[in-house]
């Protein structure tokens, strides 16, 4: 029974999400309003984290599955593609190689300050 | 063939399921990066497809089912998010700083290279929000006059990118902490990259989660600025 009222609320917040993006003009997906508001509502509790945690832990544990029929659908780009094919490959994994090392290394840089700064107030 | 199968409502489900368990299988064995589980599922489908003369639709027919889950798989990413929250109020300065700094670079270095290629004003707009979960991206794609379809290959080429190089350029670019790891590989890679984040442990998880919906929410707005670039 616990596995039907998880998951009765995960597509609830799911079709909240959903009349959101409806009625907000905005290119914002009803995922990432679901995604704040179950945020808010364990924040506020008033969802307890018991009340979806098993679920949640199921559905994240199969979510690279469900990328892989959009993935296939590339199938069908394949015409757009072909002719831009090597500027494309070159611009997107150029990219993603140093968004991901320049944002790492921000990032860790802030928190070693994080870490620094507290080492000093604590003597 | 595809008349036989169209008629199957678990032919495109299971046909996932199979090649994404080859992939694990492969992954274990081999323990290369590039034999990312999510690669080898795709390109065995799309082998398997193109093989047996499958069309793309009657397998979609079956595996929509998948898909249909993602929008209440991204909800629940709020879960290790809600779970890593005093890590996330403590360091909330450096995660700020990560995630406009991942916005940025990802602009700007699209505007080098598109500069590099010589791409007019539609193709650079188009690779702008790459980086970014689907949904948003597309928004922003049709709001600039981009081309949606290559809008939507380029974020799915850049996920399994992501999550196929993420673990070598932690390795070889020192980034050891996990908030960092999490950040980046959200930024560079949006979804896809954090269910590779989920398995590297739940911190690096957690702020990947955050970063999908904080970087996609910022390059609305970066995006419209650097669309004036070229």
């Amino acid at each position: 029974m616990k596995y039907i009222r998880q998951f009765t609320i995960i597509l609830f917040i799911s079709l909240v999400g959903e009349i959101i993006h409806l009625l907000v003009p905005l290119p914002v997906p009803a995922s990432i309003y679901g995604l704040l508001l179950m945020l808010i509502g364990l924040r506020k509790k008033w969802i307890p984290l018991e009340a979806v945690e098993e679920v949640s832990i199921f559905l994240i544990d199969i979510m690279p599955l469900m990328f892989i029929p959009a993935a296939v659908g590339l199938l069908d780009s394949w015409g757009v593609l072909r002719p831009i094919l090597i500027p494309f490959l070159v611009i997107t994994l150029f990219s993603t190689i140093i968004v991901m090392v320049i944002t790492g290394k921000v990032t860790q840089l802030f928190i070693k300050n994080d870490r620094n700064g507290k080492a000093e107030k604590n003597e | 063939m595809s008349n036989t199968v169209s008629d199957f409502l678990f032919f495109g489900a299971v046909l996932s399921l199979i090649s994404y368990e080859l992939g694990l299988r492969l992954k274990k064995k081999f323990k290369w990066a590039i034999f990312n589980p999510l690669l080898i599922s795709i390109c065995v489908v799309m082998v398997f497809l193109s093989v047996f003369h499958i069309d793309y639709k009657v397998y979609d027919k079956s595996a929509k089912y998948i898909s249909y889950l993602l929008t209440p798989a991204t909800i629940c990413l709020a879960i290790p998010l809600y779970r890593q929250m005093e890590l996330l109020k403590k360091h909330s300065k450096a995660i700020v700083a990560g995630t406009l700094t991942g916005v940025f670079t990802t602009m700007t270095t699209v505007l080098l290279l598109a500069l590099v290629f010589g791409l007019n004003h539609q193709e650079y707009v188009t690779f702008l929000p790459k980086s970014i979960t689907t949904a948003i991206a597309m928004g922003i794609t049709e709001e600039m006059k981009g081309y949606v379809t290559i809008t939507v290959a380029s974020i799915i080429i850049t996920g399994i990118q992501g999550s196929i190089i993420a673990e070598a350029v932690c390795k070889i670019f020192k980034i050891t902490d996990p908030i960092a790891k999490g950040i980046a590989i959200g930024s560079a890679s949006h979804a896809v990259g954090t269910t590779k984040a989920m398995e590297m442990g739940e911190i690096e998880g957690a702020m990947s989660s955050l970063a999908i919906a904080t970087s996609g929410l910022c390059t609305v707005i970066f995006a419209s600025v650097f669309s004036n670039f070229l």
